[in-house]
């Protein structure tokens, strides 16, 4: 797209455009509001900013967002170190805690396995997770990532890697929505609904 | 016979097709751009709203892989995704990583020879019936199979029953990218040494011998160097790297 601005803002709005999920449109327009509000709350945003960057790193540990050595999941002493949940990604940890079911350890692997991409197992932090499996005597290890061909190909993957150390490996179920309608389910949620089913 | 888009030369933009899914990347919060290999309007790019929300009337029917019934509305640059109803999700090849690895690695094959809204029911066809032959039989073979009929689709056939250099007879001793096929003893220079059996399983394969090839597998390491040629070769004319084919 030509730049219709003049310098700096046309600067600003290609910024912005960088980010995800921020298209050319919602750029201007943040780009205009960021212009019109006063100076103090640009300063704060861009403070708040460069400061969140400074401050916030990775768990040592397991990989998730985190202010020091180790996450907040990490430190927490009444957490199950037995039972690992392993994700694609540190966002994927909060919908997991959202349920209040699971009170175990995390491990983020920073993404899934994308043939198409050229994203294979080497750019993950997979070392990592069959490092903790043998120094913190993790026996059960859930494999959630995202139930697309990218999630399953990971998860296979770790599946894999995981039989001969003689733990417990598990996936989260693909089932029906809750609140959804069963003629719209899709066949394979449908077909693996159908074999995950259980006594009432 | 190809569905022709009904009524799309009188201005009409709405048109249904079946196709195989190849590829689905994210797009915005919830949607997906998702790359089909339809029976009638070629390859076709066009944006699944909403895909990625639980609720989606989509579900998992625009995966990669699967076989679909869809119906889409023509846009500029891309296509909308009205409807879709599975014709086959494939689901066997989806438990696996070895047969997704070999599925993904046919689908991108096919997203990078296929032209967009060029209609290619021979290419779709082929796709389809080898995304089926693999999730009933799960054999490297049928990736390969795959690789090697593409080829030959695309006007490279293998040259497999005379020394591409002086017309000699077997035993063929090397692969010779730029000429497609095989050289002999006497004109090895330069090309790409192969085991025994490579020539012979390849020329099975196009042949149309790949229920042979099934039935009656030659071993691992002629297999490894056949799948290894039709890489190589898939590559060496689109000039573009096959990502997945990496990843086994
Ligand atoms: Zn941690
Ligand atoms: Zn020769």
């Amino acid at each position: 797209m030509a730049s219709v601005y003049e310098g700096p803002i046309q600067a600003l709005i290609d910024e912005l455009g960088r980010l995800p999920g921020v298209g050319p449109k919602s750029a201007q327009r943040i780009a205009f509001h960021l212009l019109k509000i006063p100076p103090e709350d640009v300063a704060r945003l861009a403070t708040t900013i460069v400061e969140a960057k400074r401050q916030v790193t990775w768990c040592r540990r397991c990989f998730n967002f985190a202010t020091g050595d180790l996450c907040t999941y990490c430190l927490d002493e009444r957490r199950d170190r037995t039972v690992c949940c392993v994700v694609e990604e540190a966002r994927d940890i909060v919908a997991v805690e959202r349920t209040h079911e699971f009170h175990g350890s995390y491990h983020v692997l920073q993404g899934a396995i994308a043939p198409i991409e050229g994203v294979g197992p080497e750019q993950l932090r997979i070392k990592e997770l069959l490092a903790r499996i043998g120094d913190e005597g993790i026996t059960e290890v859930i494999l959630a990532t995202n139930p697309n061909i990218e999630g399953e190909a990971t998860a296979m993957y770790l599946a894999r890697l995981c039989k001969p150390l003689e733990i417990r490996v598990t996936r989260l179920a693909s089932g029906l929505p809750v609140g959804g309608d069963l003629e719209y389910a899709d066949e394979i949620t449908l077909g693996r609904a159908l074999e995950g089913r259980r006594d009432l | 016979m190809p569905t022709a888009a009904p009524g799309s030369a009188r201005g009409q933009r709405l048109y249904r097709d079946r196709g195989v899914v190849l590829r689905s990347i994210k797009l915005g919060e919830a949607d997906r751009i998702v790359t089909l290999m339809s029976e009638g309007h070629g390859k076709v790019r066009a944006v699944a709203k909403g895909i990625r929300k639980t609720g989606s009337k989509f579900g998992g029917r625009l995966e990669p892989a699967t076989h679909v019934a869809f119906q889409c509305h023509r846009g500029r640059e891309l296509d909308v995704v009205t409807q879709v109803e599975t014709i086959d999700a494939h689901r066997a090849l989806r438990e696996h990583y070895g047969c997704l690895t070999h599925a993904v690695s046919m689908l991108e094959a096919v997203d990078q020879v296929a032209l967009e809204r060029e209609p290619d029911p021979a290419l779709y066809r082929m796709l389809e019936r080898a995304l089926r032959t693999l999730a009933e039989q799960p054999s490297p073979a049928v990736s390969t199979a795959f690789f090697w009929k593409l080829l030959s689709l695309e006007g490279f056939h293998p040259v497999v029953d005379q020394c591409t250099r002086c017309g000699g007879p077997a035993p063929f001793r090397a692969w010779d990218l730029r000429a497609g096929g095989v050289c002999c003893g006497a004109c090895v220079l330069g090309g790409r040494p192969m085991a025994p059996g490579t020539a012979e399983t390849i020329a099975r394969i196009v042949g149309g011998g790949l229920a042979g090839v099934l039935a009656d597998p030659p071993d691992d390491r002629v297999l490894g160097e056949v799948e290894r040629l039709a890489v190589a070769s898939l590559e060496f004319h689109s000039e573009r790297r096959l990502k997945s084919a990496s990843l086994r």
